[in-house]
């Protein structure tokens, strides 16, 4: 093989770009964040306060609960749509008329921005002028009002996220279904195993990999997610929607707190790689080792 | 497989077809109503059209520059984190540089970040640092496809490594015995070979690029402004010009839709994030 200078030379400017706009940034958060500063004041003067900041953030009741909604969040989100996305993507497996444009459909949310989901979402909720207060009024008798109601904004957050993220777990599945190897399920078939067999000992385990792989993702795009949910909630009603992503936006922007927003940052990144890290080392590293 | 009979997938598409569509419709329906009319009752039937708002924001130059920014920055960026993510997956797989898997795994820690904070640094860096005169990056295309780089090119480089994995080594080895160039190698022996991954990888990056709002809205005053912060300039303190918002959502889902379904065939095939094909 080549000499390894050739191979520095392809990963340089991937290196330069991330350098300048990723690690830079992040020493003057990592900086920012042991000071106590508000930049937007008459007199922006950062205050070295040591390490206050992380000291407070162990204790602060608001950033844990932000840690909680995320994670309740997350689980609620992630496991359905890993669920909806399976049951889909084993559905496009098989053949019937009009297969494509219903794939079509089905990943037309993928390509909405954020913002304009959260709009829309908000436009759909909101009570006296949305469609769906209305509709569960008129047909069920159910009052929905994400305005001041804790679950139901929750749940209409989570179903969102489902509805947007979704398509993207269903694609994923179907591109690890198509590439499996027909030979074990024919043997397993031949050896008499049945569906739910079939699935926790042959087609799981040779899945997982791509099941890791969305989790993955969609665990990284989750604890960061600010404009969808700013948008339809803004993190309320209360603290019910306030996400680790929203909550830092708040105590930043509204708040005026940036040092101590930007402590919340370097300790959520932390948790968050950290979190990756495991699920990357014990689950995707060893498969990719192996081939 | 058992055969089935069609009409029951049909019928459970049609079902989650309408699911899917239901919101996207809704965006339409507002679009069409003049703004006194969306606070009444609302109807699921769309009747009576108003194309008010379609003429306004058609008419509006503003916002058609907007459309243009965003198609250069998105195009721009896919492009460049596509190449580049290519690119650095052939040095992590086919190179023994020492802490590679390191270097892997750091490159997506850059997407972790919470984009909130980061704010104000990319800002102070592209207003002073990145300055040559009175020339600087804030508020320019250039500096906007660089900024995008940050969550497109993590992504880009984690899309494509199983891809370039999965082709066996002996191939360029072959070729450099051969006595090819590793240019030649690269660009004629392996690039053709991860076709579908690359252009997941354009079409997926392309698209975040073209969604993202947070960094455009702080990052850009004008020059460089996109059409998703073109959006949130209707929500202002005497409240949101709904209509509008709509109307500009509808007209920011067709270029996405048409790239989207240029590709469509090729996502399935390509799309292994982090993962090994069996």
């Amino acid at each position: 093989m080549q000499s390894k200078t050739l191979g520095w030379i392809l990963l340089a400017p991937t290196l330069l770009i991330l350098f300048f706009f990723g690690v830079l940034p992040f020493i003057y958060v990592v900086f920012v964040s042991f000071h106590q500063w508000n930049p937007f004041a008459v007199d922006p003067e950062m205050v070295f306060n040591g390490a206050d900041n992380f000291r407070q953030i162990v204790f602060d009741p608001a950033f844990l609960n932000s840690i909680g909604v995320t994670v309740l969040f997350v689980l609620f989100a992630v496991v359905s749509e890993l669920i909806l996305g399976y049951v889909l993507a084993q559905a496009f497996m098989r053949d019937f008329p009009g297969k494509a444009i219903f794939r079509t459909i089905h990943t037309l949310p993928l390509i909405m921005a954020p913002i304009i989901v959260g709009s829309v979402w908000k436009l759909m909720t909101t009570p006296s002028i949305g469609i769906i207060p209305k509709f569960l009024d008129d047909w069920f008798g159910i009052t929905m009002n994400i305005a001041t109601s804790a679950p139901a904004a929750f749940a209409t957050v989570v179903i969102m996220d489902i509805w947007h993220w979704t398509p993207l777990v269903t694609l994923t599945l179907i591109a690890a279904l198509v590439s499996l190897p027909s030979d074990p399920f024919e043997q397993a078939q031949i050896d008499g195993a049945n569906k739910r067999q079939i699935f926790w000992h042959i087609t799981l385990p040779m899945i997982a990999p791509a099941v890791v792989a969305t989790v993955f993702i969609r665990l990284m795009d989750a604890l960061r997610t600010v404009d969808e949910v700013w948008m339809l909630t803004g993190g309320g009603p209360g603290s019910a929607t306030r996400f680790v992503g929203v909550h830092i936006f708040k105590e930043v922007f509204p708040k005026t707190n940036y040092g101590y927003g930007s402590t919340i940052s370097v300790v959520v990144l932390y948790l968050t790689i950290v979190a990756c890290w495991l699920l990357y080392v014990t689950m995707l590293a060893p498969r990719s080792k192996k081939d | 497989m058992k055969k089935q009979s069609p009409i029951i997938g049909i019928v459970f598409w049609s079902l989650v077809s309408v699911l899917t569509l239901f919101p996207i419709y809704w965006l339409f329906v507002i679009s069409v109503k003049p703004a006194v009319q969306l606070f009444s009752t609302p109807e699921l039937i769309l009747s009576d059209p108003y194309w008010g708002n379609y003429a306004k924001v058609w008419g509006d130059r503003l916002l058609r520059s907007y459309m243009l920014n965003s198609v250069i920055i998105s195009t721009g960026n896919a492009v460049l984190c596509t190449v580049l993510g290519f690119f650095a997956c052939y040095a992590l797989s086919r190179f023994n540089m020492s802490g590679k898997e390191s270097i892997f795994f750091w490159t997506i820690t850059n997407r972790m970040a919470p984009p909130a904070v980061f704010l104000l640094p990319l800002f102070l860096l592209m207003t002073q640092v990145y300055a040559v005169g009175d020339w600087n990056l804030l508020d320019t295309r250039i500096g906007m496809i660089l900024v995008y780089c940050t969550f497109n090119l993590p992504f880009a480089i984690w899309t494509l490594r199983p891809t370039l994995d999965g082709i066996p080594k002996e191939l360029d080895e072959a070729a450099y015995v051969d006595g090819a160039s590793a240019w030649k190698v690269i660009t004629e022996i392996v690039f053709p070979l991860c076709r579908p991954g690359l252009a997941v990888t354009l079409i997926l990056t392309w698209v975040f690029a073209w969604n993202e709002y947070l960094l455009a809205a702080t990052l850009t005053n004008f020059n460089a402004r996109t059409l998703t912060t073109g959006l949130s300039e209707y929500v202002t303190s005497t409240g949101t010009e709904w209509g509008i918002m709509a109307t500009i959502s509808v007209f920011t889902l067709i270029p996405a839709l048409i790239v989207f379904g240029l590709v469509q065939k090729h996502i399935v095939a390509g799309l292994t994030f982090g993962a090994v094909k069996g």
